[in-house]
């Protein structure tokens, strides 16, 4: 038990949650945007590690690992509007397209990782190089809390600051109004004369753009190079944030952080008593756990209105 | 295209879906085609060693046997949970489970093989259905999206079994992962000296016959398509509809259970997954080439395993790596689900075909 | 006159793809500055005429002036820019935002190039507000305004965009009467300020009230527009009734037996919070039609589920052969032999995606069956076959997709299978709504043979030749009530029944408890 706590409240446990969380939060930004258009995308974890990948070989045979995070980010837009296109334009089901895209980016990966390394599980002899990481000046000196804040990826400050991007982008410009609009009545768009496919190609471009950063973060951050299924889920667990966090920007971050915290845990804990694969279990139970609490509030008030509608 | 002058509208609306497939697959293997020819300079040695691969010889055309019996019950699988208009992804998690559960009782249940292999399968159907059971419930009391809740269940589910399997099943002095060896006998049986082909193709086939039945010829079966198909209708038609969802769900994971069970004491001696076999998808993507139907899906499952060992047998002749099977899959599907994909030619065609038979009738 | 005419159409035809013609040869004209009605029944042609107005849909042949230049409205975008604003029945509102958003949405003031200028969207839209003396909150959301403020908001929505022309589609019909006032007193006001209305309404009293002139429609064509003033309500409710009564049904006096399901005081609140139940009671006897006219939205449709269980009073009951129904279920009410042919057959008649033959028994599947569990194919084939030649279903085989049909041969399907020997009591809402001559005949004669075996039969319709041709009892429902009973359908008249109908008439409480 005292090593538990000792674990939990060791700056080192904290500093791994930032970490983990980096590509949880930029994925379930990613999320964020695409359901508030009305777009379900579970395609965000095959954006992810196609980013991954193609981030990983851009730094390495081009300029560095800037160069490979700006090739991902591309890549992610590139993917996306994909996705887009098969579902919008072909008219394939949302969810069947993004199923089948995962298919293609878990397998393409592998093929393209052996076309061009001759090696089916990871990059690692591929000196790709890593995105730096930041000391920050006064917070880096400040007992504790600079242990736990400073010196973190470049991307997981990216991170934190997506947060509030995508936060002033839905509910402070023009365009995140339509959004939200695409999403929840697009009638009422179309009443007005927007068109909605192009809201809704835009949100994609913009989920990508945030997938891209997040695969970045996996191969050039989080480790230094792409393994097979890298993100093993990571867009899923994004997506369930979402749904968790109602689709909102701070609450899907809260979502996420609440994950990597579980996640962060079923590391430090494997050093106790307490079975690893309990402990590894938990975010995901927690995620149900917080749907089904979610959903629940949710019909409990919409039953609510309905008497109160009744007694008027 | 040349369209027989007497073709009726119907006739014309089922060639031009197998055209469509034809079309399909034609489309996913060229573009992959060249995606290969970038990274061999023997492409078509390579694709030809795809198609031919699993004929070279009898043990590599019953793996494409052994690989269809998973894949076919995790279609079937999705498939009744699909008709009732769920997408719930948590047969994964069910074959999972069926899988542990029939391998713990494979290890220390006593008794004559045939039982317990019985008792297996049905333990593992139960525990299927359980996990099936858990998105279904939260669907139809809460409303909450079955396809979240069963992704992220799928984890929990493989986590927990892991922990059950590390506490009741491991062997300690195994060099890898693995649990104790299983009894004398509780396997299912080869069915064909030097291959690896098990009893489970006959269980397989039955349960694609069972399913079948249930789904075309008995009355749940019946409720089952209607619910799906407008769940307000079915209502107004007075049937329980969250009865219906429910036991789909059920029956989707029990099947899910049985085939994670045939799996595992017909390929294996001893427990030893330790990540989530895929087979939950694998069942969407075979739905979507089966069209939903129950009697389709070991061709699709055919066609896939096919092509999957097909592009092992390539990868081991050539520097290609058999992923590429991973983009012709996909390209595949999108094309098939793509309701957009060659419709206007369709328009125009069945335009042509009902004015050719007015033309027809009006001459006689 | 001498007002200027600002509005023209010329001409206009419209046909849809499934071959119904729903505007022939429309003409008509509004001048600017007035309040100007467009009446007719259910299926005249209003909405068809409003939606080519706002480029929702296009017709097929016919001129649209515009102050005085002929032009081509493609999209409602193009709608908007020449000045024309629509505000739906159903309204398009963004729920989860404040009124000031859903009125720039589209047209969103701006800040450093790229940020939402909220002083402004709020400026602009309390401005506007203002200047038509709208009194509302425009930083309130949308969700916990009330209708007759959503309603406000689409109307600001069209005059922010600079519409000079409004169309108001059934405005009324969701509004409170003190909501409804309150429009008025704004109508009158935008309408001073120079703008343009028209508005469509089956009220004829609002009309009288506010509108200058009134056009009246009816099948699908332009019957007469005159100035309010000079025509009275009766007037107009005869020109929209007015037509030859075909009675091609032919049907023997009815032979009442017993009364079979019998409604007290039923009391039903919709989600938007309106009484659109208010007290009704009914008996049902067997061997009779009773229909249940009215013009859509009076509280039928309710009535009608109610009666089949889709959904549950608030308060009141509903006996069916002297018992009490404690549960709302169809599949209760289906147990005790009704059977129900909904108004929506695409919705809750049919799954459109299954075979003809699949169709056909959702609600009898037990009765079709071999060892308790096995389909009955070959029974359930010959029922079907029995089924499309008795109702003469035009199709190519019964394995066909229920969506391959036309409108009129999927309506026989439905009809097929709730007309069945089993049926006691039928409730049909919107028989023969929407499909052809042929398909009409066929199951109101259907439906006339069912009387006669003795089965009861509550006909729920907006279509008055229907409900003269068919029932043997009325009763007509205004505003959730009973607004009159009539024993005896064949002593009345179109005219007579268009009174009670758009509320002209009303029958003391006395005269309508006839039916009890």
């Amino acid at each position: 038990m005292e090593s538990m706590i000792q674990a939990v409240f060791s700056t080192t446990f904290l500093f791994s949650v930032i970490r983990v969380a980096t590509p949880l939060i930029l994925a379930s930004m990613g999320a964020v945007i695409t359901s508030n258009a009305g777009i379900t995308n579970i395609g965000i974890e095959g954006v992810m590690l196609t980013s991954a990948l193609t981030g990983v070989f851009a730094s390495a045979y081009g300029f560095g690992p800037w160069f490979g995070f700006v090739i991902a980010i591309i890549t992610g837009v590139v993917c996306s509007l994909a996705i887009g296109y098969a579902s919008m334009s072909l008219k394939a089901d949302s969810v069947l397209a993004c199923i089948a895209f995962n298919t293609m980016a878990v397998g393409g990966t592998v093929y393209f990782m052996y076309a061009i390394v001759k090696d089916k599980g990871t990059t690692i002899a591929l000196n790709s190089g890593k995105l730096p990481s930041i000391e920050i000046p006064i917070i880096k000196d400040i007992p504790i809390i600079g242990e736990i804040l400073s010196n973190h990826n470049v991307v997981s400050y990216i991170a934190f600051f997506m947060i509030i991007v995508v936060y002033v982008l839905l509910y402070k410009t023009p365009l995140g109004l339509r959004i939200r609009s695409a999403g929840k009545a697009p009638n009422a768009l179309s009443s007005v004369g927007v068109s909605l496919l192009k809201i809704r190609y835009i949100a994609l471009g913009i989920s990508g753009v945030l997938g891209g950063m997040a695969g970045a973060f996996m191969s050039m951050g989080y480790v230094t190079w792409f393994s097979k299924n890298m993100t093993a889920g990571r867009g899923f667990i994004a997506l369930a944030a979402d749904a968790m966090g109602n689709s909102t920007p701070i609450g899907a971050a809260l979502s996420s952080l609440l994950f990597a915290v579980a996640e962060a845990l079923s590391y430090s804990l494997q050093v106790t008593m307490i079975p690893p694969e309990l402990v590894q279990m938990l975010p995901y139970l927690v995620t149900i756990v917080g749907l089904v609490a979610y959903a629940a509030k949710r019909s409990k008030s919409e039953k609510k209105r309905k008497e109160k509608l009744a007694e008027e | 295209m040349k369209i027989k002058k007497r073709m009726t509208v119907e006739q014309f609306s089922a060639w031009f879906e197998v055209m469509r497939f034809a079309i399909a697959i034609f489309i996913a293997f060229a573009i992959s085609f060249i995606i290969m020819s970038f990274s061999t300079n023997t492409p078509l040695e390579a694709i030809g060693n795809l198609f031919v691969g699993p004929m070279t010889s009898i043990r590599r055309f019953s793996t494409v046997l052994e690989a269809l019996i998973p894949l076919t019950f995790a279609g079937l699988a999705v498939n009744v949970m699909f008709k009732a208009n769920q997408f719930n992804l948590a047969a994964e998690g069910a074959l999972f489970m069926g899988a542990l559960v029939a391998a713990i009782l494979a290890i220390y249940m006593p008794g004559p093989p045939v039982l317990v292999i019985i008792a297996c399968m049905i333990a593992a159907g139960i525990v299927g259905s359980l996990v099936c059971a858990i998105p279904g419930i939260l669907k139809v009391k809460w409303n909450c999206s079955e396809m979240v809740v069963s992704l992220m269940l799928n984890y929990v589910v493989l986590y927990f079994a892991t922990y059950i399997f590390n506490k009741v099943a491991r062997d300690p002095d195994s060099a890898y992962k693995a649990s104790y060896s299983f009894r004398e006998g509780v396997q299912l049986g080869n069915i064909i000296p030097k291959t690896r082909l098990h009893a489970g193709i006959f269980i397989v086939a039955v349960f694609v016959v069972l399913t079948y039945i249930f789904m075309f010829k008995t009355k749940w079966g019946y409720k089952l398509r209607v619910t799906g198909s407008n769940i307000h209708f079915a209502k107004c038609a007075g049937i329980s509809v969250a009865g219906v969802i429910m036991s789909s769900q059920l029956i989707g994971g029990f099947i899910a259970g049985v085939g994670g069970s045939t799996e595992m004491l017909g390929m294996y001696s001893r427990f030893q997954w330790s990540s989530l076999p895929g087979y939950g998808f694998d069942g969407v993507i075979l739905n979507i080439l089966a069209k939903e139907n129950p009697a389709y899906i070991p061709v699709a499952a055919f066609f896939v395993a096919y092509l999957r060992i097909g592009a092992d047998y390539m990868y081991k002749q050539s520097d290609v790596a058999s992923e590429i099977v991973a983009i012709i899959e996909g390209l595949v599907i999108i094309l098939v689900a793509a309701t957009a994909f060659l419709a206007k030619y369709r328009h125009k065609m069945t335009t042509k075909v009902s004015k050719n038979l007015l033309e027809a009738g009006g001459a006689k | 006159m001498n007002k200027k005419v600002i509005l023209k159409v010329e001409n206009i035809w419209k046909v849809y793809p499934n071959g119904i013609v729903a505007n022939k040869n429309i003409n008509f004209e509004v001048h600017e500055g007035e309040i100007h009605a467009l009446i007719g029944e259910n299926g005249a042609g209003k909405s068809t005429l409003m939606k080519i107005l706002f480029g929702i849909e296009n017709p097929e042949e016919g001129k649209i002036i515009l102050n005085g230049e002929e032009v081509k409205i493609e999209n409602s975008k193009k709608a908007i820019s020449l000045g024309i604003g629509m505000v739906h029945q159903h309204f398009m509102l963004v729920d989860s935002l404040t009124i000031a958003e859903n009125i720039v949405l589209g047209n969103e003031p701006k800040k450093f190039g790229m940020f939402m200028n909220k002083e402004e969207m709020q400026k602009r839209a309390a401005e506007c507000s203002e200047k038509y003396n709208f009194n509302i909150n425009v930083n309130e959301k949308i969700e916990n305004v009330s209708v007759g403020v959503k309603q406000k908001t689409e109307i600001l929505k069209a005059l922010v965009r600079g519409a000079k022309i409004l169309i108001l589609d059934e405005p009324t019909a969701v509004l409170t009467p003190q909501e409804t006032k309150e429009l008025f007193v704004e109508l009158n006001t935008l309408k001073k300020q120079g703008h343009t209305i028209i508005f469509i309404s089956h009220k004829l009293n609002e009309i009288m009230e506010i509108c200058d002139r009134v056009t009246i429609m009816r099948h699908g064509t332009t019957v007469e527009t005159s100035f309010v003033k000079d025509t009275s309500p009766q007037d107009i409710s005869n020109k929209m009734v007015g037509r030859e009564i075909v009675l091609t049904v032919e049907k023997k006096p009815a032979r009442r037996g017993d009364v079979c399901l019998e409604t007290e005081n039923l009391v039903y609140v919709n989600n938007i919070g309106k009484k659109s139940l208010d007290g009704v009671s009914i008996k049902l006897r067997k061997g009779e039609i009773l229909s249940v006219a009215g013009v859509e939205g009076n509280g039928q449709s309710e009535l009608a589920g109610i009666l089949t269980g889709m959904i549950k009073p608030l308060s009141g009951k509903v006996i069916i052969n002297e018992k009490l129904i404690e549960e709302y279920e169809p599949s209760v009410f289906r147990s005790n032999k009704l059977s129900y042919i909904p108004e929506d057959r695409m919705t809750n008649g049919c799954a459109a995606k299954l075979s003809i033959l699949d169709n056909m028994f959702a609600d009898k599947i037990d009765q079709f069956l071999y060892n308790y569990i096995f389909l009955d194919r070959k029974k359930m084939r010959e029922k079907a076959e029995h089924n499309v030649e008795d109702f003469n279903i035009l199709c190519g085989s019964i394995q066909h997709q229920v969506q391959m049909l036309s409108g009129g041969n999927i309506q026989k399907v439905v009809a097929s299978r709730e007309l069945t020997e089993e049926a006691e009591i039928i409730i049909a809402e919107q028989p023969t709504r929407g499909i052809d001559a042929g398909a009409s005949e066929l199951i109101r004669k259907k439906i006339v043979e069912f009387r006669d075996r003795g089965a009861a039969i509550l006909l729920v319709s907006a279509d008055l030749n229907e409900v003269l041709e068919l029932s043997d009892s009325t009763i007509v429902m205004h505003n959730g009530k009973v607004n009159a009973y009539f024993q005896d359908t064949s002593k009345l008249t179109e005219e007579e029944l268009g009174y009670y109908m758009l509320g002209v008439k009303k029958q003391t409480e006395e005269e309508v408890k006839g039916i009890l």
